[in-house]
C-alpha cells in the first residue's frame, strides 16, 4: 500500500468506502494514526491556538504514551486563523482527503465547528470538540463528542446561585454579539429568573474591538446588584476588566460576575486588581485543590514554563479529549473503525482529570462535568479562581430544555 | 452623564490625535499616502510596556524616551525606504505601505509572541479624582491633557516658529520653497521623525483603547486615515478637530446605539468625505 | 498604392495584429486541466485559487487597466457571495441562477458606489472605498437576522449543478464548476480589454484630461468599468459562497481587500495574467509555507512586497518580460 501512486491508492480507498460505507483506507502497520487538530494559530486569539496545540503533545508525550504503548499518532496542526467557517471547513476536508486523519479534534470557535457537520457525516470521521461551547452543535452530525463545556452548563447554575443561594435581586446583562454570547445571556437569565431574581437590562456587544466603557457606565447606571459579563476571552479580557474599574463598578457597589472568560488564566496576572473579587463559573482554574490538576500543572511547567502562555480550561479540554481519543485508538487497536471510536468516545469517563471527574454522556455526546464557583483572589503572589463551591455532574441543561 | 460621555470622547479622541497627527503632515507635505504609519503607535507602545514589565524602568520616563527612539527608527526609516517612494503611483504606495505593516506585524509577532502586550500603569493613575464632585480616571486626565497640550504646541511651533514657518512653506509649495533655498529632503525626514514620536506617544497613551497586539497597525489604520482625511491634507488644526469628531462619533454610538456598532462612523465619515472631498480643513 | 500600404490598411492590420488571440490564453485552461491529474485531494485548494484568481481578476480590471486604486473591492465579493447564500437559505439553491443575482446584486452596488465615488480622486477615492468596505462589513455584521452577522450565514445548501452533479466531500464538483467559470470569465475579460471600450478606459488611464479632450465620456466609462469590476467580484463571491456553502465576515473585508491588491502586484497588474499567476503562487505558496508558521510567512509575504514594489515593479510578469528580453 505505501508504495502505489496515489491516485490508485485513492481509488482504492473510495472502492473499500463505497463497499463499507466508510471513507478511512486500511492503514499500514507503521503508520502513525493521524489526528488533525484545528485551532485559532494566528490573528487576535492566537493564543488559545498555542495553550491547546500544546496541551495536546503535553498529553500525548506523557499519558498518552501509557495507554496507546507502541502505536504512533502523528498530530496535525492547522490553523483556522479565527471565527472562520469556511477556513475550518476547508482544513478538514483537507484533512479527511488528503491527510487521512482518523480523529478531527480541537475547534475553539462555534460556527467553524457548525460548519464542518456536514462534512463529518460524509466523511464519518469522529471529531473531539474541545474548546467550542455553541449548544446546538453535537445536534448537527453524530460524529461530534464534545469534552469542552457548553455556556448552558456553566452560566445557568451561576444564575442560579447568584440569585437563589447568595441572594442578588438585580442583575444586568452585558454578552458579546454572537453565538456562545447569546447562549450564555440565555442561561443566566433562566437560571436568575428562576430563583427569583429580576434582570434590569441587557445589551450586546460587538465582537470586534469593542469599546467596553460606555457599555459598562450604560449597565451601571440601571443600578443592578451584579452585573453578568460575557466576552470570546483572550485580548479583550483584560480590556475587559480594566474598562469594569474604569467605570467604577466596585465603588458603585455592584458585583461583577461572569462566565470563566471574564478571569481566564493567561490573562489573569495583566488584570492587576481590577480583578480581585470577580466571582465566576467554570469547570476549571489554575489553581484547583486536586492532585491530578497538581500534576498537570508540574508537567506543564516543567515541559513550557508559564510563559508565554499558562494553562486554563481550554487546556483542560484539549488534555481530557487527547485523553479520550488515545482511550479510543487503544479499544480500536488503532485501526480505521469509526463505529468503535464513537463507542469509545461516547463512554469516556475519568475521575483523573485536571477538573474532577468527568463522563460523556452516549445519550448527548456531551460531557458531564463538575462547575465551580470561584473568586479572584490572592494566591502566593499572584492572583487565581479560587473555587468555594461546586456544582457535581452538570449536564448540559440546553438538551434537557430543547428535545431534539 | 454628559461629562462621562465628553470624558471618554476627549480620551479616545486625543489617543486619535496623536496617533495621526503626523501622518496629516506627512502626507501634506510630501504627498506620501503613508498607510503604515501605525506601526510608530506600535512600536512606541510595544517599547514602553516591554520596558515598564518587563526591565522595571518606571512609566514616566518611557513617556519621553519611547518616542525619542522610535522618532530616532522613523528617520532611518525615511532615509532608507520611504524615501524612494516619494513621486510613485499611488498603487507602489499602497502596497509598499501593506508589505511594512505586514513586516512589522510578523516581526512583532515573532519577538514578543500573539498575545496582548499588557501595558502597567502607574498607580496614581489608576485613581479616581474629583472634580466638581464628580470622578474622573486619572489616567485618562493625563492622555487629554497631553493630547491638549500637544495640539496647542504643534499649532504654536507652526505659526510662531521659524521652523514652522519652513514646514508650512514647503507644504504649501514646494517647488517654490526649495528653489529659495530650502533643502526639502531634511526637512522631510525631521517632520517624518516627529510624526513617528508622536504617533508612539499615541501608543503608550492609548494602550487602553487599541490593545497592542501584532495586528495593532492593520488595526488603526482605517482610523488613522478617516481622522486624516475629515481633517485634510496638511493642516494640524484639523487633525485635533478631526480625531476630536471621530471621538465624540464613537462615543456617542457606543453609549446610545451600541448595536449599531461602527455603522453611524463608517456612514458620517463617507458622506463627509463625499461633502467635502478635501477633508474639513484641507488646504492642499 | 495597394491598399495593404494605405494607412487605413496599415492601421488595420496593427490593430488586428495588436488584439488578435494569442495562443499564451490557452494556458489557462490547461493549468486548470493539470489539477485533477495532480491528484484529487488538491481540489479544495485548486478551487480557492481559482476563485481567488476569478476576484483579482476583477481587481486587475479596476486597478490594472482603469487605474483606480481601490482598498475596499472586497465589499462587492462580499455583496456577491451574501446575495447568493442568502436566496439560498431562502430556498432557492440554485447554482447558476444564483451566481446571475450574486454577480447582479454587486454590479450594482458597483454602479452606484462608482457614480458616487468616481467624482473624487486619489486619497478620498482610496479613502472613501476603504470607509465603504468597512460600512459594508459593519452593516453585514449588525444585520444578523439576515446575514447571520458573526456567527455567518449557516443553511446555505447549493443544488446539483445542472441538476445532475452534486457538491460532494472531495470537491471534484465544485473544483469543475469553478474552473469553467474561471475560463468563461477568462476569455470574456480578454475580449473586452482588446474592445474598444476596454481601450478607451485604458486610454483614461494613462491621460484622463487628453480623453476628455477628445470627446470620451470619462465618468460614464469608469463608472461602467467600475460596475463591471464590481459584478465579477460578485460573481466570485457567489461562486465561493455556493460551493463552501456559506458566508461569513471575512468576505466582505478590508484584509481580503488588501490580499487581492498583493496577489496583483506580486503577479504583476494590467496584463490580466499577472491576477491569474499572482493567486496561484500566493495560494500554492501559502499552503506549502504558511500551515507551520504563520508569523514567518507573513514576515516573508511583507519583504516580497516591498522588495518587488522597489526593485520589480512589474511582479513576476515583469521579471518574465525583463527575462524574455534579454
Amino acid at each position: 500500500m505505501n508504495t502505489t501512486p496515489i491516485t490508485r491508492r485513492f481509488a482504492l480507498g473510495v472502492a473499500a468506502a463505497a463497499a463499507s460505507g466508510r471513507l478511512l483506507p486500511a492503514r499500514a502497520a507503521a503508520e502513525p494514526v493521524k489526528i488533525g487538530f484545528v485551532a485559532t494559530m494566528s490573528g487576535p486569539f492566537a493564543a488559545t491556538g498555542e495553550i491547546m496545540s500544546k496541551a495536546a503533545q503535553l498529553f500525548l508525550d506523557t499519558h498518552g504514551r501509557a495507554l496507546l504503548g507502541d502505536t504512533p499518532v502523528e498530530l496535525i496542526v492547522r490553523d483556522d486563523g479565527g471565527a472562520n467557517p469556511d477556513t475550518a471547513k476547508r482544513l478538514v476536508q483537507e484533512l479527511v482527503t488528503r491527510d487521512r486523519v482518523q480523529y478531527v479534534a480541537g475547534f475553539q470557535w462555534t460556527p467553524n465547528a457548525n460548519a464542518v457537520g456536514p462534512l463529518l457525516n460524509q466523511a464519518k470521521v469522529p471529531c473531539v470538540l474541545m474548546n467550542a461551547s455553541g449548544a446546538n452543535t453535537t445536534r448537527l452530525s453524530p460524529y461530534f463528542v464534545r469534552t469542552a463545556f457548553t455556556q448552558w452548563q456553566v452560566c445557568l447554575p451561576l444564575g442560579k446561585w447568584a440569585s437563589g443561594t447568595r441572594g442578588w435581586p438585580k442583575a444586568y446583562v452585558l454578552v458579546t454579539d454572537f453565538g456562545p454570547g447569546k447562549d450564555a445571556e440565555g442561561a443566566f437569565t433562566k437560571g436568575f429568573k428562576e430563583s427569583g431574581g429580576e434582570i434590569v437590562g441587557a445589551a450586546a456587544m460587538p465582537i470586534q474591538s469593542p469599546n467596553f466603557v460606555p457599555f459598562l457606565l450604560r449597565a451601571k447606571e440601571a443600578k443592578p446588584d451584579v452585573v453578568f459579563g460575557f466576552h470570546p476571552g483572550g485580548v479583550q479580557a483584560s480590556s475587559f476588566m480594566k474598562a469594569a474599574a474604569e467605570a467604577g463598578l466596585r465603588e458603585a457597589g455592584i458585583q461583577l460576575i461572569g462566565s470563566q472568560d471574564l478571569t481566564s488564566e493567561e490573562e489573569l496576572p495583566n488584570m492587576g486588581d481590577a480583578a480581585l473579587g470577580v466571582i465566576t463559573a467554570g469547570q476549571y482554574s489554575l489553581v484547583g485543590d486536586r492532585p491530578a490538576n497538581r500534576a498537570f500543572v508540574e508537567a506543564w511547567k516543567s515541559k513550557y514554563g508559564f510563559k508565554p502562555v499558562r494553562p486554563n480550561y481550554m487546556a483542560v479540554g484539549v488534555w481530557d479529549g487527547m485523553h479520550a481519543i488515545c482511550t479510543a485508538i487503544q479499544a480500536t487497536g488503532g485501526k480505521a473503525d469509526t463505529d468503535g471510536a464513537m463507542r469509545a468516545l461516547s463512554h469516556f469517563a475519568t475521575d483523573d482529570s485536571p477538573r474532577g471527574p468527568i463522563r460523556i454522556d452516549p445519550a448527548t455526546r456531551e460531557i458531564v462535568q463538575n462547575i465551580y464557583i470561584r473568586e479572584v483572589k490572592p494566591v502566593g503572589e499572584e492572583l487565581g479562581n479560587v473555587e468555594f463551591a461546586t456544582v457535581p455532574a452538570v449536564k448540559d441543561p440546553w438538551k434537557d430544555l430543547n428535545p431534539a | 452623564m454628559t461629562a462621562d460621555i465628553a470624558f471618554q470622547a476627549l480620551g479616545y479622541g486625543s489617543v486619535l490625535y496623536l496617533i495621526s497627527v503626523g501622518l496629516s503632515v506627512t502626507l501634506g507635505l510630501m504627498g506620501f499616502i503613508n498607510l503604515a504609519h501605525g506601526i510608530f503607535a506600535m512600536i512606541g507602545g510595544y517599547l514602553a510596556a516591554v520596558a515598564v514589565a518587563g526591565w522595571g524602568v518606571p512609566w514616566p520616563a518611557m513617556l519621553v524616551l519611547a518616542p525619542l527612539a522610535t522618532a530616532a527608527l522613523a528617520a532611518v526609516l525615511e532615509r532608507t525606504l520611504f524615501a524612494r517612494l516619494y513621486g510613485r503611483s499611488e498603487l507602489d504606495q499602497v502596497l509598499f505601505c501593506i508589505g511594512i505593516v505586514f513586516i512589522a506585524g510578523a516581526l512583532i509577532r515573532l519577538g514578543f509572541g500573539p498575545t496582548l502586550q499588557p501595558m502597567p500603569l502607574p498607580p496614581a493613575l489608576r485613581e479616581t479624582v474629583q472634580v466638581a464632585g464628580m470622578g474622573f480616571y486619572a489616567y485618562k486626565l493625563l492622555v487629554i491633557g497631553v493630547g491638549v497640550a500637544t495640539a496647542l504646541a504643534l499649532l504654536f511651533g507652526l505659526e510662531r516658529t521659524r521652523a514652522g514657518a519652513i514646514i508650512r512653506a514647503a507644504v504649501e509649495n514646494r517647488g517654490m520653497a526649495e528653489s529659495v533655498g530650502l533643502r526639502t529632503g531634511p526637512i522631510f525626514t525631521a517632520t517624518f521623525a516627529l510624526g513617528g514620536a508622536l504617533g508612539a506617544l499615541g501608543g503608550i497613551l492609548g494602550a487602553d483603547v487599541f490593545g497592542l497586539n501584532p495586528a495593532y497597525a492593520l488595526d488603526v489604520l482605517v482610523y488613522i486615515q478617516i481622522v486624516v482625511a475629515i481633517a485634510g491634507l496638511g493642516t494640524l488644526r484639523g487633525s485635533f478637530l478631526a480625531a476630536l469628531l471621530i471621538g465624540v462619533i464613537q462615543t456617542l454610538s457606543a453609549y446610545y446605539v451600541p448595536e449599531m456598532g461602527t455603522i453611524l462612523l463608517f456612514s458620517v465619515v463617507f458622506l463627509l468625505l463625499l461633502l467635502r472631498p478635501r477633508g474639513l480643513f484641507g488646504r492642499v | 498604392m495597394g491598399e495593404e500600404a494605405s494607412p487605413p490598411g496599415r492601421f488595420r492590420r496593427e490593430m488586428a495584429r495588436k488584439h488578435r488571440f494569442r495562443l499564451a490564453e490557452m494556458l489557462l485552461p490547461l493549468a486548470l486541466l493539470a489539477v485533477p491529474v495532480l491528484g484529487p485531494e488538491y481540489y479544495a485548494l485548486g478551487t480557492q485559487a481559482a476563485i481567488v484568481a476569478l476576484f483579482v481578476l476583477s481587481l486587475d480590471l479596476l486597478v490594472g487597466y482603469a487605474g483606480v486604486v481601490t482598498l475596499g473591492h472586497g465589499l462587492f465579493f462580499g455583496v456577491g457571495a451574501y446575495a447568493a447564500g442568502i436566496v439560498s437559505v431562502r430556498g432557492w439553491g440554485e447554482p447558476l441562477s444564483g451566481l446571475a443575482i450574486g454577480a447582479a446584486c454587486a454590479a450594482v452596488c458597483g454602479a452606484v458606489l462608482g457614480a458616487i465615488v468616481l467624482r473624487t480622486a486619489r486619497f478620498t477615492l482610496l479613502m472613501l472605498t476603504l470607509s465603504a468596505v468597512f460600512l459594508g462589513n459593519a452593516i453585514a455584521n449588525r444585520a444578523s437576522w439576515l446575514t447571520g452577522g458573526v456567527d455567518g450565514l449557516v443553511g446555505v445548501t447549493t443544488w446539483p449543478l445542472l441538476g445532475r452533479f452534486e457538491f460532494d466531500l472531495f470537491g471534484r464538483t465544485g473544483y469543475a464548476y469553478a474552473a469553467c467559470v474561471l475560463v468563461l470569465v477568462w476569455f470574456g475579460l480578454h475580449w473586452l480589454v482588446h474592445a474598444p471600450f476596454g481601450q478607451s478606459v485604458q486610454g483614461i488611464r494613462d491621460n484622463p484630461d487628453r480623453a476628455a479632450s477628445l470627446g470620451m465620456a470619462v465618468l460614464p466609462r469608469q463608472t461602467l468599468v467600475f460596475a463591471i469590476s464590481a459584478g465579477l467580484a460578485g460573481l466570485a463571491g457567489a461562486l465561493q459562497a455556493e460551493i463552501n456553502q456559506f458566508a461569513g465576515l471575512k468576505d466582505v473585508s478590508f484584509e481580503f481587500s488588501a490580499e487581492a491588491l498583493v496577489i496583483l502586484a506580486l503577479g504583476g497588474a494590467g496584463r490580466l495574467y499577472g491576477a491569474v499567476i499572482g493567486s496561484a503562487a500566493y495560494l500554492i505558496g501559502q499552503d506549502v509555507l504558511a500551515k507551520d508558521n504563520p508569523a514567518l510567512w507573513q514576515l516573508w509575504l511583507g519583504v516580497l512586497i516591498v522588495a518587488v514594489v522597489l526593485f520589480a515593479p512589474g511582479g513576476l510578469l515583469g521579471l518574465l518580460d525583463r527575462a524574455r528580453a534579454r
